[in-house]
């Protein structure tokens, strides 16, 4: 009795259970949806969309491709909200990364590795310089990312577009609004698929789904184990007290994002060196750092929670992807965007739950006091 | 109708891993004061916040003029005129004085303010109870004492009737004690009945009718303040006998550990400076108090003594060790332990487990990471180790999460902390506040103690028994500057009163050592 109260009330299970029930409550939304737009296919709709993602193996493939990216960027938002910051600039740090890895790999012919050592240099450069603003002269960091963010993408466009040697139509290819195809331009500058495209019949398949776990371990341990997360999270919790501890507070935020900048340039780097993305010249922000956000929410911050949320995110997308032709590309997006939405809601739910399981036990008690006043109590 | 006007009966709160109110019985007369008095962490904030509808007990129950009250939030509490007055002021900084008195009941006339009227109210109540306010101040300008003049006009002005007061002195000068005293009898006299939630057996003494005892979590008992005496209620507090009295041992002067030249502060709110050319030394082996009214430099000389805040001019120098233009980390390895004023801005990570905290100012050292790696089971059995030799409790052992932890056991964190890193000086800032005698106590046996291991002690107090009986040397400060100092053997509670209050002054500069 004892034991299975603690456990249900024990802080790891609540935050479990919560994001659950909020994956489960978005579903159920996005399926009322599903029956509001279309209610002849909506069975077969959410049927799709749900079940895609394992139904076979180049659609898992398809998954974990695009989940690498999005768990980088959960990571990126995560690490921040545990140091206090809210680096809402993911998705311009994402693109400079992107820029930097492609630049390495087509304009100078490097192979890949440099190019991801490219992306993470420009994603920390890009993460410092709100870091700095916030530290030095207590500029709101979500402003000054806000600002990074279109800089950042208006600024690769005008190099990218000033660098010929990077367009597709260079290397022959038909597009000159984008840049060139990485197997025509240097094929050494794809990631590795070690042989698991084949495996798993997929051109997606590669070994960043395997290198952003790595990453995200290892973000767990900086901040668990080391004193330097120590260090970076007192700064987060409470600045005046780390300050009268003698930590460097404002080094700390520039440090924290640097490496939340780092976090979100690798993420662009995987992604465009995959060998099947092209960078689009578009004159708007890029989802792919605004959804780390919610991939960041949804495991609470922590890093390993960050590769599920990544991995169910993307799923969703994939299996919406599949909804086609039956419902249009917008709808899928609101679905998606609903379910994804409900389920950052998993501290709200958090709530509910603790308080359902202490109502439970306050019957039980309420129950006890009417019948016989005093029994043992329940300790 | 029953005699009393609110009774909780059998009240049961629990916490994970804590009860907090093990079947505890309180009965308020109607027109008494009635004292709650409690270490702390004895479970009078949760029985109040019982009553106040913040939480709700597992047994139990509320009764209201004999009929049994159910009480699921604060509006309910407003409801059965139930007025509380926070530790910790509940007041929008940035509003009126007259704003903040209306919140939440405002009148109005289909949506619009009718202030005039509110205003006439405010003002007769201010006039008839002796409040005075000024209605049209900001609070975040006026004083503590004001503001807390705001909270009592605010629940007057809600017409309850059983005012609860959560240790209204802690922030206020004595003489505003004394007012807040004789409003308090003026309440009662009206037939209003006070619960007096606090720590401080004198005023209990001085104003309560009767006062309700708990302990740890249990209810000790309800006494006639009349057949008591300061010496037996402290001991239903405590559990024990407590000695008023701080012993010490004959003092063994040695070199001088600290010694200040000539240093002034700049002040964050004025263009004047918060401290102003303050020179003294402490020696080893003594402990030399810094008194004064809150709000005459005390904050900001502290804040440059250990690095927080720059200081403008002057010298400091620790061993023999010049430590002026050090950082705040080169400061604490040099020998400073701080004991900072406010424990929940400064003192302690309050999202941290307690072994988190403990290791706060030491964690670098090679006892407790290799690499850059924590050693987790050194840092916990280093915690362990000190939390039971500093008795401080908490729920869940070391890793309890300090916020969840009474104000007296995070306060013994602190202590333990900064003084297991054996310093040469030890600056504890009002490390006493809002503590019950038991801790105070301990605490006071604290400072002596390294005083008597030869180290050198400076108090920050505002508060003159503490001042008087712990310190070796009393230095007083006012607007800034150094304006006298004393042996507290040969002077008097009034006479540092009277320069603590800016109203005589010892001509030139205090001599340095005396």
């Amino acid at each position: 009795m004892n034991k299975t109260k603690n456990f249900l009330t024990s802080q790891s299970f609540v935050s479990c259970m919560a994001s659950f029930l909020s994956i489960l409550f978005g579903l159920l939304f996005g399926l009322i949806l599903l029956f509001l737009f279309n209610s002849e296919f909506a069975l077969r709709g959410f049927n799709k969309m749900i079940a895609t993602g394992i139904g076979s193996s180049d659609k898992l493939a398809k998954v974990l491709y695009q989940a690498a990216p999005l768990i980088m960027t959960g990571l990126s938002v995560g690490f921040a909200f545990k140091t206090g910051l809210f680096n809402i600039g993911a998705t311009g740090q994402y693109t400079i990364g992107a820029f930097c890895a492609l630049t390495a790999v087509i304009q100078f012919q490097m192979p890949w590795y440099i190019g991801l050592l490219a992306a993470v240099i420009g994603g920390a450069l890009w993460g410092a310089i709100p870091g700095i603003c916030k530290a030095f002269f207590n500029v709101n960091e979500v402003i000054t990312a806000i600002m990074f963010n279109w800089i950042g993408m208006f600024l690769v466009n005008l190099l990218i577009s000033n660098m010929p040697k990077m367009i597709a139509n260079y290397w022959a290819g038909p597009q000159s609004d984008r840049t060139a195809s990485l197997a025509v331009a240097n094929p050494s500058g794809m990631i590795p698929k070690a042989g698991l495209d084949k495996l798993m019949g997929s051109n997606y398949m590669n070994i960043s789904i395997f290198m952003v776990i790595l990453i995200a371990v290892l973000v767990y341990l900086v901040l668990q184990k080391t004193t330097f997360g120590y260090e970076l999270k007192a700064c987060g919790y409470n600045r005046n007290a780390s300050e009268y501890a003698g930590i460097n507070a404002k080094k700390n935020i520039v440090l924290s994002m640097v490496i939340s900048g780092a976090l979100a340039g690798i993420g662009g780097g995987i992604y465009y060196l995959s060998g099947t993305a092209q960078y689009n010249l578009v004159k708007s922000l890029l989802a792919a750092g605004f959804n780390g956000i919610p991939v960041a929410l949804l495991a609470s911050s922590n890093p390993v929670g960050t590769i599920f949320s990544g991995l169910f995110i993307s799923y969703i997308q994939v299996g919406g992807d599949a909804m086609q032709p039956e419902f249009a590309k917008e709808t899928i997006d609101i679905i998606i965007s609903v379910i994804i939405y409900l389920s950052a809601f998993s501290l709200l739910i958090q709530e509910i739950i603790r308080k359902f399981i202490k109502a439970d036990k306050g019957n039980v008690n309420a129950e006890q006091q009417n019948e016989q006043p005093k029994k043992g109590n329940r300790k | 109708m029953s005699e009393y006007v609110i009774e909780m009966l059998n009240i049961t709160k629990e916490f994970p891993g804590i009860k907090a109110n093990d079947n505890i019985t309180l009965q308020l007369k109607k027109g008494e004061v009635h004292a709650l008095l409690g270490e702390n962490g004895a479970g009078k904030s949760t029985l109040m916040s019982v009553l106040f509808g913040l939480y709700q007990p597992e047994k139990g129950c509320i009764k209201k003029n004999g009929e049994v009250v159910k009480i699921q939030n604060p509006n309910d509490a407003n409801a059965l005129n139930i007025g509380m007055v926070h530790q910790h002021f509940k007041l929008v900084e940035v509003f009126t004085v007259l704003d903040n008195i209306i919140l939440g009941v405002e009148p109005n006339q289909m949506g619009f303010l009718k202030k005039t009227e509110a205003r006439q109210k405010v003002m007769e109540l201010s006039e008839k109870y002796g409040l005075k306010v000024d209605p049209d101040a900001r609070i975040e300008d006026i004083s503590v004492g004001m503001q807390q003049r705001v909270e009592i006009l605010k629940m007057l002005y809600r017409d309850n009737e059983i005012l609860i007061f959560d240790e209204p002195t802690a922030v206020l000068t004595p003489q505003e004690i004394d007012e807040l005293m004789e409003i308090m009898r003026c309440f009662t006299k009206e037939g209003k009945s006070i619960l007096f939630i606090t720590h401080k057996l004198n005023e209990i003494m001085a104003v309560a009718d009767r006062c309700t005892v708990l302990r740890k979590g249990k209810y000790i008992g309800t006494v006639e303040i009349q057949d008591t005496t300061k010496e037996e209620l402290s001991k239903m507090m405590v559990g024990r006998e407590v000695n008023f009295k701080v012993e010490k041992k004959k003092q063994k002067l040695r070199d001088t550990i600290l010694k200040v030249e000539h240093v002034t502060v700049a002040s964050k709110f004025h263009k004047n400076n918060a401290v102003k050319d303050v020179s003294f030394e402490v020696k080893g082996g003594e402990i030399v108090c810094l008194a004064g009214i809150e709000g005459n430099g005390q904050t900001e000389f502290v804040s440059a003594l250990t690095g927080l805040e720059k200081m403008a001019e002057g010298k400091i120098t620790l061993c023999k060790k010049d430590i002026s233009h050090i950082s705040i980390r080169e400061r604490s390895k040099s020998g400073i332990s701080h004991i900072p004023e406010d424990r929940h801005k400064h003192g302690l990570v309050l999202d941290y487990t307690l072994e988190e905290n403990m290791i706060l100012q030491e964690y670098w050292k090679p006892e407790f990471q290799n690499h850059g790696f924590m050693k987790r089971k050194a840092i916990r059995e280093y915690a362990k180790r000190l939390i039971q030799q500093f008795d401080v409790r908490s729920g869940q052992g070391v890793s309890t999460i300090v916020r969840s932890m009474s104000g007296g056991n995070q306060q013994k964190a602190i202590i333990a902390r900064e003084i297991e890193k054996k310093p040469e000086l030890l600056v504890a800032v009002q490390p006493t506040r809002g503590l019950d005698v038991g801790a105070i106590e301990y605490i006071h046996k604290q400072l002596v103690a390294q005083r008597d291991a030869g180290k050198g002690v400076l108090l920050v107090s505002l508060e003159l028994d503490e001042v008087m009986n712990v310190s070796d040397r009393i230095l007083v400060m006012y607007e800034g500057e150094i304006v006298g100092e004393f042996d507290p053997k040969q002077t008097t509670t009034e006479e540092l009163g009277l320069y603590m209050s800016g109203g005589k002054r010892q001509h030139g500069k205090a001599k340095e050592g005396a």
